[in-house]
């Protein structure tokens, strides 16, 4: 019996998923039987506006490989303007992350909502596919770590 | 810089202020430090010449509480930092008065130093009387001329302009300085490679040794309570050594003042490591003019902030990946 040396790359992709969209978007995806990669962690939070770039940050420096944020369309927020303030916000970030040289196909948004199980699910595909393609994130675990 | 301090004594004479806020000659004559007088014999201490970089500003939000007015002397560029702070609520305008002090540069020891001197003693031609050509460095193995250009900060190089944004009365002659585009570098980053980026940010971004001094000296970094501070990190523990907030420290602080950032370039003067820090807040600056419209915090102090609000027709964030050339 050989011993598997686990050298397959299986990325680790989180998912910021608003309540009151995405996160049912999610679970229509799953009653209607669509697919999508089990390498998506889905994390619910109330709102797109929730998510702290730190949060995306966090992510990445516990071994994330891809992040992707997901939110209502903008006009339709629950909270009438959060997915607004996130928008910037991201896009902001996302070109912070590419300005240090993080690879930008990492980072994503996406508005899905509730009735969109067919998208969710087709997102998560290429998102994770795009992951496939860049292979491990190693870079913002080196930042500082030059000799 | 006399009629600076002969005015301060007027000032504190007739009680218009109780205390000048300023700066006084540091241990060595190329390091001036922030001082508050309140007399005056404090105030011969009182200098003010090429190498009061130092933004005062955020001294006012101690200022602030203290019984009755402060003088405060603020170079052109500090001036916006002293307005986006006056936005953010963080000091009160009725307790200074405003001395807009002239600026033909400040300078920089370490570029000095750079210019291939060792054992530097003194400088001359730092006392903003004359017309700031030239400046002569004494050191150890003897004097040497270098042009005034030569010495300064970088930010005195893309100067946003000597015109005070706030000012109670003016003092003193200011000079152009602007010799660079302010944006050069950030966009030159941009151009390079993922890989490039990446390998220059690591070897800046590995110097730094956490001194913080980036954060103390920030007038946008006024918070009461840092979360670099803090025992309960917003989405770390402290208590568990936290390499996150290690790795990360120069991100999330650019971001926290995204926005609000003036580009006093203060971060960049104070790093003992020399670390390009204005490098980040100038690629958000850049960003955010080139995404949601021009903007300059400090400036003006009923504009919307850019971040604390939006419209419609945001662009979306793949706009990073349609616009990245790497
Ligand atoms: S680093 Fe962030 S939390 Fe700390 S003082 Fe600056 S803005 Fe505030
Ligand atoms: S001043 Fe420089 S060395 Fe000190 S914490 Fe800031 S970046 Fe690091």
């Amino acid at each position: 019996m050989s011993i598997n040396n686990n050298s397959e790359f299986k990325p680790k992709i989180v998912a910021f998923c608003c309540n009151w969209c995405s996160y049912a978007g999610a679970d229509l995806a799953g009653s209607s039987r669509l697919t999508y990669p089990a390498d998506v962690k889905i994390i619910r939070v109330p709102c797109s506006c929730r998510v702290n770039p730190m949060f995306i940050l966090r992510a990445f420096e516990k071994g994330a490989d891809g992040v992707i944020l997901c939110g209502c369309h903008p006009g339709d927020c629950h909270y009438t303007s959060g997915n607004f303030y996130a928008r910037r916000r991201m896009t902001l970030l996302f070109s912070m992350l590419d300005y240090i040289g993080v690879e930008n196909g990492r980072t994503r948004v996406e508005w899905v909502s509730a009735a969109e199980g067919v998208k969710f699910s087709a997102t998560m595909n290429s998102f994770v596919e795009k992951i496939y393609s860049l292979g491990k994130n190693v870079r913002l675990e080196d930042l500082r770590c030059k000799n | 810089m006399q009629e600076l301090i002969t005015r301060a004594k007027e000032l504190l004479a007739d009680g218009t202020v109780a205390r000048v806020l300023g700066w006084k000659a540091g241990d060595l004559e190329y390091n001036p430090q922030p001082a508050f007088f309140t007399n005056e014999k404090e105030l011969e201490e009182f200098v003010y010449n090429g190498f009061c970089g130092a933004n005062l500003s955020k001294y006012m939000i101690e200022a602030s509480k203290l019984e009755g007015k402060t003088l405060i002397c603020l170079k052109p560029c500090d001036s916006y930092s002293f307005q986006q702070l006056m936005k953010e609520h963080r000091i009160d305008r009725e307790k200074a008065y405003i001395i807009g002090v002239g600026c033909k540069g400040k300078l920089d020891i370490d570029r000095i130093k750079a210019n291939g001197l060792k054992g530097v003693t003194g400088v001359t031609g730092a006392e903003l009387t004359d017309d700031c050509e030239e400046l002569c460095v004494t050191t150890l193995y003897g004097d040497k001329k270098i042009p005034y250009a030569d010495g300064m900060l970088e930010r005195c190089s893309v100067c946003k302009g000597k015109e005070h944004m706030i000012c109670d009365e003016q003092i003193g002659e200011s000079k152009d300085t602007k010799t660079g585009e302010r944006f050069a570098k950030v966009a030159a980053v941009e151009e390079m490679s993922s890989a490039e980026k990446f390998a220059f940010f690591q070897k800046e971004l590995s110097k730094c040794i956490r001194c913080n001094a980036c954060r103390n000296v920030c007038p946008a970094c006024s918070c009461r309570k840092c979360v670099f501070d803090s025992t309960k990190f917003d989405s770390a523990q402290k208590a568990n050594v936290d390499s996150f907030e290690e790795k990360m420290f120069h991100i999330i602080r650019a971001f926290h003042v995204a926005g609000r950032c003036t580009d006093c370039g203060e971060c960049s003067r104070v790093c003992p490591q020399g670390i390009p820090l204005h490098l980040f807040n100038r690629k958000f600056i850049k960003d955010i003019n080139e995404l949601y419209g021009e903007y300059q915090a400090g400036a003006d102090i009923e504009a919307k902030a850019p971040l604390t609000s939006y419209v419609f027709e945001d662009v979306e964030p793949s706009v990073v990946a349609e616009r990245s050339k790497s």
